[in-house]
């Protein structure tokens, strides 16, 4: 093969493997903010929040009840973390942002962003600024696969795989399914949806849930990849907002295809000119916003 | 003029008020029918007449008085259990219909609220040209495909009461007629409801009874049998 292909095929790999968190991430924003109309800025919190408590399960819990030798490791902290930021959203929707739904939207912003500085605040204090490698990866995740023009991490493969199959059954779920219609219609019109004999401010709660259990399981895979640190949010929700904006704020299917673009389109940049890399994702808003203010999968208008 | 029903009534508004926001809006409604009857809320645009309906789904800023249906009291109820405990079907002025669903999407949205609700596939007999555009979105419909998917949307769902907010407005004449027919069609099948029309042609020979509503208030109620000795009135109410 030839070597420059090569290269290019192993960067859009590890591009994707950056885009998969630029989707799911994205993705739980466009949910919230599509039924909602909330900008979540605790989005990159909640992720963090969401390694946090894979580190946390491993190697702490047992400590705490006295059980030094308990890990709770990668698998049940997949299912457990979260449900537990899922759970810790809802708190969150129906006692905080619940009472500024008639404001304007800038009061949740602010206030979200608050939630953003209060997290991390408490994870700086507890555990330390600089990270903490999650020592918590299942044995069978570990080594290499030889995927024909380079060898990859077994490990980023599954998450690439498991976050495209999230992201469809995420989209499945809200385009084509019963439950999607009404979360549809509620985003249309909650007053006629209410009318209708459903409980609008259930489906809401559920939904913020939903958006920000999205972003703590985004946390758990990035866990055994990144170093878990209280700022590792707050460095990717600044990319993710500028995906959310290029996408279409709202849109299932744009938040998704435009987080994995993105992230081949940085790791394919950095083949031809490295520094970049970090640039082209807010190069390509600034032409966005200007072509098309929108997005590229937002309704026009 | 009498509101007395020999039939024991399925609805009984009294002394409704409602407001939106500081503006108060309906100013003490008294209305009642019963099971298997038609009644229509008359009047001029701003009346007061949606807003009736609107305040039996909840959907005001605040309400105030009774509204009673089958003698259990639903001022107090949430939004959100007021048409599954009364069974009613609640279609909209302007339809609301939705526009990122489809037709099947928008008539599977409300939940069912009893038994005896009617199949997808006897809607689709009912009105026949929903079923050739069954997968097209809301806002592709034709103004009569969606009024037609609005009533057929409530009728899946075994609702018993209906409130029907303008229904004939901006159709054509030929629609007109056939929504004529759909609501005779469901008189006949013991369905109770209340008309909001400003066509009062459309509306004549399907009601039992008449409101006039005015300033948020029923200024007078006709039977059917009396309209005809009534038209001087009514010319003068409906007059713009």
């Amino acid at each position: 093969m030839d070597p420059m292909i090569r290269l290019i095929l192993a960067q859009g790999m590890l591009g994707l493997n950056n885009g998969v968190f630029y989707a799911m991430l994205s993705l739980g924003l466009a949910v919230i903010f599509g039924l909602l109309n909330v900008v979540n800025f605790a989005h990159g919190a909640l992720y963090m929040l969401g390694a946090f408590l894979a580190l946390i399960l491993y190697s702490y819990v047992g400590q705490w009840i006295g059980m030094a030798d308990l890990h709770i490791g990668f698998w049940p902290a997949l299912i457990l973390a979260p449900i537990l930021v899922a759970c810790f959203g809802m708190l969150i929707e129906r006692f905080l942002l619940r009472r500024l739904y008639k404001l304007d939207p800038i009061y949740s912003l602010l206030l979200t962003f608050g939630i953003t500085l209060v997290l991390q605040g408490l994870f700086i204090n507890f555990f330390n600024a600089s990270g903490t490698p999650y020592p918590g990866m299942p044995e069978s995740m570990k080594g290499v696969t030889n995927l024909g023009f380079m060898m990859f991490p077994k490990y980023r493969l599954f998450v690439i795989v498991f976050s495209i199959v999230v992201c469809f059954v995420t989209w499945f779920v809200i385009e084509r399914t019963r439950i999607g219609a009404r979360l549809r219609a509620g985003t249309e019109n909650p007053e006629l949806v209410k009318a209708f004999g459903i409980n609008v401010p259930l489906m809401v709660m559920l939904t913020f849930g939903f958006g920000t259990g999205l972003a703590g399981l985004a946390g758990v895979l990035a866990a055994p990849i990144y170093s878990v640190s209280p700022l590792m949010g707050a460095n990717l929700i600044i990319v993710i907002f500028a995906v959310v904006v290029i996408g279409g704020m709202g849109s299932i299917a744009g938040a998704v295809i435009t987080g994995f673009s993105l992230g081949l389109i940085e790791g394919v940049t950095k083949v031809f000119y490295a520094p970049a890399a970090n640039t082209v994702i807010f190069l390509l808003m600034v032409i966005v916003l200007l072509v098309r203010p929108s997005g590229l999968f937002g309704r026009q208008g | 003029m009498s509101t007395e029903t020999m039939i024991k009534p399925m609805l009984k508004i009294e002394n409704l008020h409602a407001w939106y926001g500081e503006s108060h809006v309906l100013h003490g409604i008294n209305l009642e029918l019963g099971e298997g009857q038609l009644i229509t809320l008359l009047g001029r645009n701003g009346a007061g007449r949606s807003t009736t309906l609107r305040s039996i789904m909840g959907m005001v800023d605040r309400r105030e008085g009774s509204i009673k249906i089958n003698g259990e009291e639903f001022l107090t109820k949430p939004t959100h259990k007021i048409s599954p405990d009364a069974r009613i079907g609640y279609c909209p002025e302007e339809r609301g219909i939705f526009a990122s669903l489809n037709v099947e999407e928008n008539l599977m949205l409300p939940p069912n609220v009893g038994e005896g609700g009617m199949s997808v596939e006897e809607l689709f007999e009912m009105f026949p040209n929903l079923a050739n555009v069954r997968k097209r979105m809301g806002t592709r419909l034709s103004g009569g495909e969606q009024q037609m998917l609005a009533i057929a949307r409530i009728l899946r769902t075994g609702s018993r009461l209906l409130l029907l907010d303008e229904i004939t407005e901006g159709l054509a004449p030929v629609i007109v007629k056939t929504l004529g027919r759909v609501i005779r069609d469901l008189k006949s099948r013991g369905y109770t409801i209340v008309l909001v029309e400003q066509n009062f042609r459309f509306a004549a020979p399907l009601a039992d009874r008449h409101y006039v509503i005015e300033h948020g208030e029923v200024i007078d109620v006709i039977e059917a049998d009396q309209v005809e000795a009534s038209m001087d009135r009514l010319n003068h109410y409906l007059s713009v």
